[in-house]
C-alpha cells in the first residue's frame, strides 16, 4: 500500500500530498473484510438481509447480530467491526429518542441520516479519535413511501434503491442491479435478498455463515420487525434450491 | 424636556400608587408571599425558593381525580374519569389518562395532568428502548411499580414533587397484580386500590364486594367497578360522567372507552 | 380602602384566584403502624401489625413490615412508608455488599451499628421511621436495638415503638420487666410465653390505637433460623 511509511496516515487530521484521508480509507477496508449486508428497497418497503461470518461453532446462534431497531419505525443494517457498529446504533437510538422527545413523532429518516452520518464524520476530524470502522444502512417505511440510506466511515451518506457493503459488495451490487426494484413488494425482496445473500457466500474461505433479515413496510405497519421464523426459512430454501440449480447448469455447460 | 420630565413623574406616582395596590391584590398575592418571605416555610408558599433562588412548581394545575381498581380471578380493571380540571373548572373533557404500557401492564393516573403526560413520555421511551434491545424481555408489572416508586421518593426528596397518584395493574407470570404510588413514594400492592376521593367512597364498595366474592369473573369486576364510578360521579364534585375502563387479563389488554356513565337526577325535582 | 375595613381584597373568598389552588407539600406522612421486639436467653421475637393507613383511610389490611436482613437478624419499621421502603432496600443492598465482600453475613449488632451510622447520615432530612432491630448477638443470646428517626441507638430486652409505642412499652415494663412488681422470681422469659405476652399485647394497643390493627406479622429468630407466624387483629 502506498500509503504505509509515508507518515500521512497516522492520524484522521492530516490529508496526504495527494488529499486523501488515509485514516478513512483504513476504517473503509475494514468494512470490507466483514460480512456482506444489503438493503433493499421496494415498492412498499425496504429490506435488510445480512450474511452474518460465524467464526466458532461455540457461539450461540443468533448472538451478535448485525440488524437492529432505533426505533419503532427504523432500522439499522451494519457492517464492518460490530462494537463501532454498535455504538452507532446507541447513537442513533439516542437521537431518535429525542426527535420523538421534542416533537412528539418518530424522526424522519431523512433527519436520522443527517444526525447520524455528521455525528460519525466528526470522527473523521481529529488526531485524537479515530473513524468509525463500520458503515451502516438505515430504513423506515414513511408516509410517501420507503425510504433508505447508506453511511460510510467518512460521514459520507446517499439514499438508495438498493445498497450493499462488505465483503462481496460489487458482486452484489451487480446482483441487485438486475432487479426491478421500484416494482418489487417486500414478499420478493425478501426471496431476492436471500439468494443474493446465499449467492455471494464464499464456502471456501468461509465455512459458516448465518442469514439475517429483517424489514419495515406496509404490512408491518410501519414498524422495523424481523422476518418471521417461517417467511425467513422458506426464502432460505428457495434460495439453496436456486443455487443447486446453478451449479447443474454450471456442470452441465462443462 | 419639562413635558418629558412631568411625565415621568407622574408615571412613578401611579406606579407608586399600583406598587400599593398590588401588594393586596388577589393574582400577585402568591408571588408576593413567596418574594417577601423567601424562607423555607413549606406549608405557606405556592411557590418555594430553593438555595439558587429558582422557584419550582409547588402545586398541581391541570388535575384529575381518583382511579380505582379491582382485581379478580385472572386479570385486574382499573377506571378513571377523562375530566382535566382547572381548580374548581372543568376545563379539559377528554384528559384520557389510562395508558397501556406494554403487553402485560397497563396504567392509570390521577392528579397534575402535566406530570403525567411528562412520565407518559418517560415510561414510552423506556418501553421502545427495551423493544430496540430485541432480547424478548419485557417490563413487568412488579418492576415499574417499583421504578416508578423509586422516581416519585426522588422527586419528593428534592422538595419537587410528581404531583400524582398512580395505579399499576398487570400480569406478573400470569398472576393478576395491583400496585400504587403516590406523590411521596408510598407504595403498597392490594387487589383493590381507590385513589383520591375514590380512597373514602369507592374502597368500602369495592371491598365489600371482593370479600363477598373472592373470585370474581371479568364482567362482575367491570360491573362493580362502574357501579363504583357511579357513586364517585353522584358525589366527587371534580368528577365527569365520560370515563375509561383498562383490562388486562390473559386475553390481554383492552382499554375501554370514554364510555358514558348513566345517571338519574329526578331527585332534584323534588328539592326546594 | 376604608370600606374594606381590616380586610385585604385576598381574603375575600368570592374574590379568590380561580382555578390553581394552594397547596401543601410536606415530604412526610405517617403511615402508622407498631412494632415490638422480645429478647430471650437463646431466641429474638419481633412482631408488626400489618395495616398500612394514612388518616383515617386505611390503604392495605396486609402490610408485611417487618424485614429479613440476615439468617439472624429482623427489622422492623413502622411510620413514614415512603422512608421505610427505601431505607429497607438500601440496608437490604449494603447486607448483600457486607457478604459479598467478607464472605460472611453481618451480625446483629453490626447490622445495628450500621443502621445507626445510615439513619444519622440523614441528620438533617431524616428517614421518619421508628426502627426496631431483633436478632441474636455472636454468642446466640437475643438483643433487641431500638432508634430514633436520626440514628440514636439502645440496646434492650424488650421495646415497643410506632403509633402504639407509648401504649405497648409500660405494659411490657411491667410483665417482662417485672418494674413495681414485688416478690417475683425474675426467672429468664421461656419463648412460649414471650409470644403470648406479644399477642396479647397488640390486642390491646388494636383496641385504642386506631393505626394499629387487621393482624400481626411475627418472626421468631432462634439458631435454626427464623419462623414467620400471622396472628388476626380487630378490623375496625
Amino acid at each position: 500500500m502506498s500509503s504505509i511509511g509515508t507518515g500521512y496516515d497516522l492520524s484522521a487530521s492530516q490529508f496526504s500530498p495527494d488529499g486523501r484521508v488515509f485514516q478513512v480509507e483504513y476504517a473503509q477496508k475494514a468494512v470490507e473484510n466483514s460480512g456482506t449486508v444489503i438493503g433493499l428497497r421496494g415498492k412498499d418497503g425496504v429490506v435488510f438481509a445480512v450474511e452474518k461470518l460465524v467464526t466458532s461453532k461455540l457461539y450461540e446462534p443468533g448472538a451478535n447480530k448485525r440488524l437492529f431497531n432505533i426505533d419503532n419505525h427504523v432500522g439499522m443494517a451494519v457492517s464492518g467491526l460490530s462494537s463501532d457498529a454498535r455504538q452507532i446504533a446507541e447513537t442513533a437510538r439516542t437521537e431518535a429518542a429525542s426527535y420523538r422527545a421534542q416533537y412528539g413523532i418518530g424522526i424522519p429518516l431523512k433527519y436520522l441520516n443527517d444526525r447520524v452520518s455528521m455525528y460519525m464524520h466528526a470522527y473523521t476530524l481529529y488526531s485524537a479519535v479515530r473513524p468509525y470502522g463500520c458503515s451502516v444502512i438505515i430504513g423506515a417505511y414513511e408516509a410517501d413511501g420507503p425510504v433508505m440510506y447508506m453511511i460510510d466511515p467518512s460521514g459520507v451518506s446517499y439514499g438508495y434503491y438498493g445498497c450493499a457493503i462488505g465483503k462481496a459488495k460489487q458482486s452484489a451490487k451487480t446482483e441487485i442491479e438486475k432487479l426491478k426494484l421500484a416494482d418489487m413488494s417486500c414478499k420478493d425482496l425478501i426471496r431476492e435478498a436471500a439468494r443474493i445473500i446465499y449467492l455471494l457466500h464464499d464456502e471456501l474461505k468461509d465455512k459458516q455463515f448465518e442469514l439475517e433479515m429483517s424489514w419495515v413496510g406496509n404490512h408491518t405497519n410501519g414498524r422495523h420487525e424481523r422476518v418471521p421464523f417461517e417467511i425467513k426459512a422458506e426464502a432460505e430454501t428457495k434460495a439453496r434450491q436456486a443455487m443447486d440449480e446453478d451449479s447443474d447448469s454450471d456442470t452441465e455447460d462443462m | 424636556m419639562i413635558a418629558q420630565n412631568t411625565l415621568k413623574a407622574q408615571v412613578s406616582q401611579n406606579m407608586a400608587f399600583l406598587g400599593e395596590a398590588n401588594r393586596y391584590s388577589p393574582f400577585l398575592a402568591a408571588q408576593n408571599d413567596s418574594f417577601h418571605s423567601a424562607s423555607y416555610d413549606l406549608s405557606a408558599n405556592t411557590l418555594v425558593p430553593d438555595i439558587y433562588g429558582s422557584q419550582r412548581s409547588q402545586a398541581p394545575l391541570t388535575t384529575a381525580t381518583s382511579v380505582v381498581g379491582l382485581q379478580f380471578k385472572d386479570g385486574v380493571v382499573i377506571a378513571a374519569d377523562v375530566l382535566g380540571s382547572y381548580g374548581s373548572l372543568a376545563r379539559f373533557r377528554n384528559c384520557q389518562r389510562i395508558m397501556k404500557v406494554n403487553d402485560n401492564i397497563i396504567l392509570g393516573a390521577g392528579g397534575d395532568y402535566a406530570d403525567f403526560q411528562y412520565l407518559k413520555n418517560i415510561i414510552e421511551q423506556k418501553i421502545l428502548e427495551e423493544e430496540c434491545l430485541d432480547d424478548g424481555f419485557s417490563l413487568k408489572p412488579k418492576s415499574l411499580h417499583c421504578w416508578l416508586t423509586r422516581v416519585m421518593y426522588n422527586r419528593r426528596s428534592k422538595f419537587d414533587p410528581f404531583w400524582n397518584n398512580f395505579i399499576i395493574a398487570g400480569l406478573e407470570y400470569g398472576q393478576p397484580f395491583m400496585g400504587t404510588v403516590d406523590k411521596l413514594g408510598t407504595a403498597y400492592i392490594d387487589p383493590v386500590i381507590a385513589t383520591g376521593y375514590g380512597a373514602y367512597m369507592a374502597t368500602p364498595l369495592l371491598r365489600k364486594a371482593l370479600e363477598s366474592k373472592p373470585d370474581l369473573n371479568k364482567e362482575e369486576a367491570i360491573d362493580i367497578l362502574t357501579k363504583a364510578m357511579q357513586v364517585l360521579f353522584y358525589r366527587d364534585a371534580r368528577s365527569f360522567p365520560k370515563y375509561q375502563i383498562g383490562i388486562i387479563s390473559k386475553e390481554g389488554i383492552e382499554i375501554r372507552g370514554p364510555l358514558t356513565l348513566e345517571s338519574n337526577w329526578e331527585l332534584a325535582h323534588m328539592i326546594g | 380602602m376604608a370600606l374594606l375595613g381590616g380586610y385585604s381584597a385576598g381574603s375575600f373568598p368570592d374574590y379568590e384566584v380561580q382555578g390553581a389552588k394552594k397547596v401543601h407539600f410536606s415530604p412526610y406522612a405517617d403511615n402508622g403502624g407498631s412494632v415490638m421486639a422480645i429478647a430471650g436467653e437463646d431466641y429474638a421475637i419481633i412482631a408488626a401489625d400489618s395495616r398500612l393507613s394514612t388518616g383515617f383511610s386505611i390503604f392495605t389490611r396486609e402490610q408485611q413490615k417487618l424485614f429479613p436482613l440476615s439468617n439472624t437478624t429482623v427489622l422492623g419499621c413502622s411510620g413514614c412508608w415512603c422512608d421505610t421502603l427505601t431505607l429497607t432496600r438500601i440496608l437490604q443492598a449494603r447486607m448483600q455488599m457486607y457478604k459479598h465482600e467478607h464472605h460472611k453475613e453481618l451480625t446483629t449488632p453490626a447490622t445495628a451499628q450500621m443502621l445507626s451510622t445510615m439513619l444519622y447520615y440523614k441528620r438533617f432530612f431524616p428517614y421518619y421511621i421508628s426502627n426496631i432491630l431483633a436478632g441474636l448477638d455472636e454468642n446466640g443470646k437475643g438483643c433487641v436495638y431500638s432508634y430514633d428517626p436520626i440514628g440514636h441507638c439502645e440496646r434492650s430486652n424488650f421495646r415497643a415503638g410506632g403509633s402504639a409505642g407509648a401504649l405497648l412499652q409500660p405494659l411490657l415494663d411491667n410483665q417482662i420487666g417485672y418494674q413495681n412488681q414485688e416478690g417475683v422470681d425474675k426467672t429468664p422469659l421461656p419463648q412460649d410465653r414471650a409470644l403470648a405476652i406479644l399477642k396479647d399485647v397488640f390486642i390491646s394497643a388494636a383496641e385504642r390505637d386506631i393505626y394499629t390493627g387487621d393482624g400481626i406479622f411475627i418472626n421468631i429468630i432462634t439458631k435454626d433460623g427464623i419462623k414467620a407466624d400471622k396472628f388476626d387483629l380487630r378490623k375496625d
